[in-house]
């Protein structure tokens, strides 16, 4: 049991991360180098003022007129992002692994904050199925691979979750919760979860083409 | 309903048809390949794998509103209809899923770029849907219409198999007709060094040459110093563009960019087109390596902004018909023109009626992208396709509009279209025929 | 070649009383200049139906109808394309070619000033016309006229099948091809383009297309075997007789010679390739990358390049120094040897080398709205309403200005500066 803990908190969360933080950087490296290589015109269009400015106007819930025109997914997916990183990042026993482990740590959040958090991001990947069943616009572009990207977002936070509250007792869903946890962290830059990174490349790209060239609002 | 409409899967186009008859699978296979392993990058990239499949970008799409919100219709639907299965099958499709394939492409998406601004990744999916036409276009699978259109631009240097002889004649026939209102207006031929060429695009001199008229006597009441090229590369439209045909597509922006260089003019004047001002501003130039436009293009929008904004011109007398504006897409989205189309109107009409959504978000024509020179076996389902603009139309009407200013050429025949199917009394007009019927003449003419 | 020696190269000044045309006319059309500098000329209108040209003040015998295209050949005598009673010609000094057409445009003149040529419409169907005489044949269309540096053989580019609009297979399997003197090749393409003459007339190449999406190069009716995704205009070596290209492949442009690899190095454009006069080196315009444009000369850039554009890109007579124009943002210079000057311009004609081997480039150019002559990256201090281009004295020692102001049209022969 302890050895199985040890192996899933030691190697297994350093495969994670590595997986993650590697993946994460080899897809950036691999994306300029596909530029460089095949459409080099890309770089002479970039610019910075207008990614931020395309980026900024995005980051404002209901501002863009895509998000206006769909104001119960914006509301859920505002809420539901800043929790699913929120939570993890400030919940108070992450901070003390950090801390025992590297000795570093920061400002964490009430675990009734995290508690509530959690359920959000539940309550969110299962309005994001629904919606993907309800919407015939959302079920005519979904396949198997949408609902288990939900499903593999929202295991960690069920199992963290239970762990937490103890259900059941003992170390099981402990190590589902590690294990599901580090599974989405190795995955996100192999699944279309990479839209963490490439999403504001996207979005940089045609906030500089319709800033710089187009003089056109893209919100 | 007596008139049994066709559903957009019926039509049959003797092109696309033909050029299904001689494909093998292998070919399909190649053709797909080769595009998307030697022409995509890292774009073409990016957009699959970071598109959540959220259909946020429904919202976006006249088709998709107009059709009852209908998935197939959805921007997002669409590239699942045509990529994704390319994609995932490594290039083995069929026939029938190229034909669908072409009908969605090249019929039911008119590039207007209305989707970015509603993915929240600003994913282009009219750059998607041309990298489906640029593999029709491998197949030799463009509809008929569109292609011919293509092969004249490929012979002729323009968009209507105007010979050269007819081109130079119409211009200097329209000057005649012109110095009969106007005695000492010219339209200077190859005058090397002046300050402007003007292009327009070919369907003027072929059915429509009292633009050319108008255009004439604007630049001699506006004293603009200003010329036309005899010679090819008078033409600014590119169908090619919208084929996928990106090698011809370059020639002609080339002789187009070239006939200015000749002329050393310092900047090129457009008429109201829309999707000409995309090929020369945005996307020629840059296949032939031109990070901007070797010699800056000003669109029609932009030059009567400056002439009426410098005193150059002026209103004799305001028009007086209350009016609605329509947005192009490829000048507003596509150039910013949006404003300036605004001061332009006030300057010329006491009453604007706006239709809404509108600026950058306006609904396109529906025959933009080249849709409408997929030519008559769509059009009906292009007319269809488009309800919600038809909806715009109606309120701006019922809002009191009499005249619709359509500032691009493209837009013009796909309003019109619009306009006579569902009855809506509305008088569609280019700013130039406003400008031309308002502005001060100098004495003597009429 | 014009022979500029006999031309008046004493330093002074010779004046044209252009500015009583306004009143004695109902409009004067744009003023030309003949390449000696002695001529100026202008479509003037008569009154409202008539037309006539002026030349140095006085008018052409007969009045037309319609005149366009007033231009000079390099022997400087005075043509224009000419219309009475609806049928046209073209007319050298007043004389019109003894035929008269339903149109007539695209006139071509020799090196020596000595043949004209001119596209031409009868009743539908078109040709070519050199010095008045009309092919044997005619054609459906005609577009791309070609005339021989010594003015002794046309071309065009010809749809010899027909394919009516919408007939796409008829089309693509080709309908196009390139007449010599009326005489088509027997062979036929999607597309033909840019006709070129070899130096001695003998020979014609051109760009042509030979499905939607095969390009290549044809010499005298004759394909080059390898096919490209598309290629720009043919030239010929002046010595050897082979002919060059840039092609494109993969999304790049070489340049190509007979068919065979001449530039290994790839560019992201390659176009307007000129020999020199001896045929031993061969220069470009290139874009070494998306939006850095330069001159390449026998396959290496320049180590300048420019965002905008370059242009004109020009051979001295000795083929030693190679001059061109180019453009950043707004603003134009002149490059001489990958040497960018230090002027910047609003625009900028062709550079003209002097003739001596000096390497001096002389260009006319407008600054501040007003026009002038700069030589050497140096600013003739006198600005005009209009010039025209400068021409060295044989012995590089002289300039010819063609200027004019208010007080009408000036010849300066001046020292070079
Ligand atoms: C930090 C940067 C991120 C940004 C800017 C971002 C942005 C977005 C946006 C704009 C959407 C589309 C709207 C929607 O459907 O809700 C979306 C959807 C989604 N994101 Fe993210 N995201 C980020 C990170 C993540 C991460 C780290 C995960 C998972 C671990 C994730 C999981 C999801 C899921 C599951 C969906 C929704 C899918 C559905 O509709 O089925 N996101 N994201
Ligand atoms: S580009 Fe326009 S027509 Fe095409 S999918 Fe997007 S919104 Fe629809
Ligand atoms: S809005 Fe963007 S991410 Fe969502 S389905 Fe459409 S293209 Fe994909």
């Amino acid at each position: 049991m302890t050895s199985l803990y040890a192996f899933v908190a030691g190697p297994l969360a350093w495969a994670a991360f590595l997986f993650f933080f590697g993946g994460l950087c080899y897809r950036l490296l691999s994306m300029l180098r596909q530029v460089r290589q095949s459409e080099p015109f890309i770089f002479s269009y970039m610019s910075l003022r207008y990614s931020l400015r395309s980026i900024l106007h995005w980051l404002i819930p209901f501002f863009a007129m895509g998000w206006r025109r769909n104001p119960i997914l914006t509301g859920v997916t505002f809420i539901f992002h800043i929790s699913l990183i929120a939570a993890p990042v400030f919940i108070v026993s992450h901070v003390v692994l950090w801390d025992e482990a590297w000795n570093l740590s920061w400002w964490t959040l009430p675990d009734a904050v995290v508690d509530v958090m959690t359920l959000v991001v539940v309550a969110a990947c299962l309005f994001f199925a629904l919606r993907r069943v309800l919407r015939p616009e959302v079920r005519f572009v979904s396949d198997a691979s949408d609902y288990l990207l939900l499903v593999l977002t929202a295991a960690p936070f069920v199992t963290g979750f239970l762990a937490y509250h103890q259900w059941p007792a003992g170390p099981w869903m402990t190590i589902a919760h590690m294990v599901s946890g580090e599974l989405l962290l190795a995955l996100i830059p192999f699944t279309r979860l990479r839209h963490m990174l490439s999403g504001w490349l996207t979005r940089a790209y045609i906030g500089s083409e319709f800033g710089a060239v187009r003089h056109a609002r893209d919100w | 309903m007596n008139e049994r409409h066709k559903e957009p899967s019926e039509i049959m186009d003797d092109g696309v048809e033909a050029a299904l008859s001689r494909l093998t699978p292998e070919k399909i296979q190649a053709v797909i390949n080769s595009v998307l392993k030697g022409e995509t990058g890292a774009r073409f990239k990016a957009y699959m794998d970071t598109c959540i499949h959220c259909g946020l970008c429904s919202e976006a799409c006249q088709f998709f509103l107009s059709r009852d919100r209908d998935p197939h219709y959805s921007p997002v639907g669409k590239v699942k209809q045509t990529v994704w299965p390319m994609v995932k099958n490594k290039g083995r499709v069929d026939t029938d899923f190229i034909r669908r394939a072409v009908r969605i492409a090249h019929t039911e998406c008119n590039l207007c770029k209305r989707c970015v601004a509603f993915c929240p990744f600003g994913i282009d999916i009219a750059y998607l849907m041309t990298v489906v036409r640029r593999i029709i276009h491998k197949l030799g699978a463009t509809p008929l219409y569109l292609q011919d259109t293509a092969h004249s631009h490929a012979s002729t240097m323009n968009q209507m198999w105007v010979k050269e002889d007819e081109w130079i004649d119409t211009l200097q026939w329209q000057e005649d007709e012109a110095r009969a209102e106007i005695p000492s207006l010219r339209i200077p031929l190859d005058k090397e060094g002046a300050e402007i060429m003007y292009s327009v695009i070919a369907p003027e001199p072929k059915f429509q040459a009292q633009l050319i008229y108008q255009a004439a006597a604007i630049m001699h009441v506006a004293g603009v110093d200003w010329t036309m090229p005899s010679d090819i590369g008078w033409d600014n439209s590119d169908m090619a563009m919208f084929t996928g045909d990106y090698e011809i597509m370059g020639r002609i922006k080339r002789t187009h960019f070239e006939a200015a260089t000749r002329l050393r003019v310092k900047k090129i004047v457009m008429g109201e087109c829309g999707h000409a001002f995309r090929s020369v501003y945005d996307t020629g130039n840059r296949w032939l390596g031109w990070a901007q436009p070797p010699v800056p293009i000003v669109h029609a929008i932009a030059f009567y902004y400056d002439l009426l904004k410098t005193g150059k011109l002026r209103i004799a007398r305001k028009y007086s018909h209350p009016v609605t504006l329509h947005d192009p897409c490829n000048v507003v989205r596509g150039g910013g023109l949006h404003e300036k189309a605004r001061y332009v109107v006030h300057q010329l009409c006491d009453n604007l009626i706006e239709m809404h959504p509108n600026r950058e978000h306006n609904y396109c024509c529906g025959a933009g992208g080249g849709v409408i020179n997929c030519g008559p076996p769509y059009k009906n389902a292009r007319v269809a396709g488009n309800r919600v603009k038809a909806e715009q139309l109606f309120d701006a009407k019922s809002r009191g509009a009499h005249t619709l200013i359509a500032p691009c050429h493209n837009c013009h025949s796909g309003l019109h279209d619009i306009v006579h199917h569902h009855g809506i009394d509305l008088e569609i007009k280019f700013f130039s025929d406003i400008i031309y019927e308002c502005m001060e003449k100098p004495d003597g003419s009429e | 070649m014009v022979v500029s020696s006999a031309w008046d190269w004493s330093i002074g000044e010779k004046r044209v009383d252009t500015k009583s045309w306004t009143e004695r006319f109902l409009q004067v059309q744009e003023y030309q200049v003949s390449a000696d500098g002695e001529s100026v000329a202008a479509i003037v209108a008569l009154d409202d139906q008539a037309f006539n040209v002026c030349v140095n003040g006085a008018l052409w015998d007969t009045p037309f109808d319609k005149i366009w295209r007033l231009r000079f050949t390099p022997d400087s005598r005075a043509t224009a394309l000419v219309s009475a009673d609806g049928q046209w010609t073209l007319a050298v000094n007043g004389q019109t070619w003894p035929e008269s057409f339903d149109y007539i445009w695209h006139p071509l003149v020799s090196e020596n000033g000595q043949h004209i040529a001119a596209a031409i419409q009868q009743g539908g169907r078109y040709a070519m016309a050199l010095d008045g005489e009309v092919w044997p044949n005619d054609f459906g269309t005609i577009a791309y006229s070609a005339l021989s540096p010594s003015g002794d053989r046309t071309a065009g580019a010809v749809q010899v099948k027909v394919a009516d609009s919408g007939q796409l297979e008829a089309f693509q399997e080709g309908t196009f091809s390139a007449a010599v003197d009326g005489t088509a090749w027997g062979s036929t393409f999607v597309n033909v383009w840019h006709l070129v003459f070899s130096p001695d007339g003998q020979h014609l190449a051109a760009e042509v297309r030979q499905s939607l999406y095969d390009y290549t190069i044809v010499v005298d009716g004759k394909p080059w075997p390898q096919q490209y995704t598309c290629v720009w205009a043919p030239s010929f070596d002046p010595v050897t007789g082979h002919v060059v290209a840039p092609v494109r492949k993969d999304g790049h442009w070489k340049m190509a010679q007979d068919g065979e690899l001449l530039w290994q190095r790839p560019f992201a454009q390659l176009w307007q390739q000129r020999f020199s006069p001896d045929g031993s080196r061969l220069a470009a315009i290139a874009a070494t990358a998306f939006g850095r444009w330069t001159v390449v000369v026998d396959g290496h850039p320049w180590p300048v390049t420019f965002a905008g554009m370059v242009s004109d890109l020009t051979f001295s007579p000795d083929g030693r120094h190679i001059a061109a124009l180019a453009k950043e943002k707004d603003h134009w210079t002149v490059v001489v040897d990958g040497k960018p000057w230090q002027h910047r311009f609003e625009r900028a004609w062709p550079p003209v080398f002097a003739p001596d081997g000096s390497g001096s480039v002389a260009v006319k150019v407008e600054m501040d709205g007003a026009f002038t002559f700069a030589v050497d990256d140096r600013i003739w201090p006198h600005a005009f309403e209009r010039n025209w281009e400068p021409f060295f004295s044989p012995d590089g020692r002289r300039l010819l200005l063609p200027t004019m102001n208010q007080n009408g049209y000036c010849r300066k022969v001046v020292e070079k500066f």
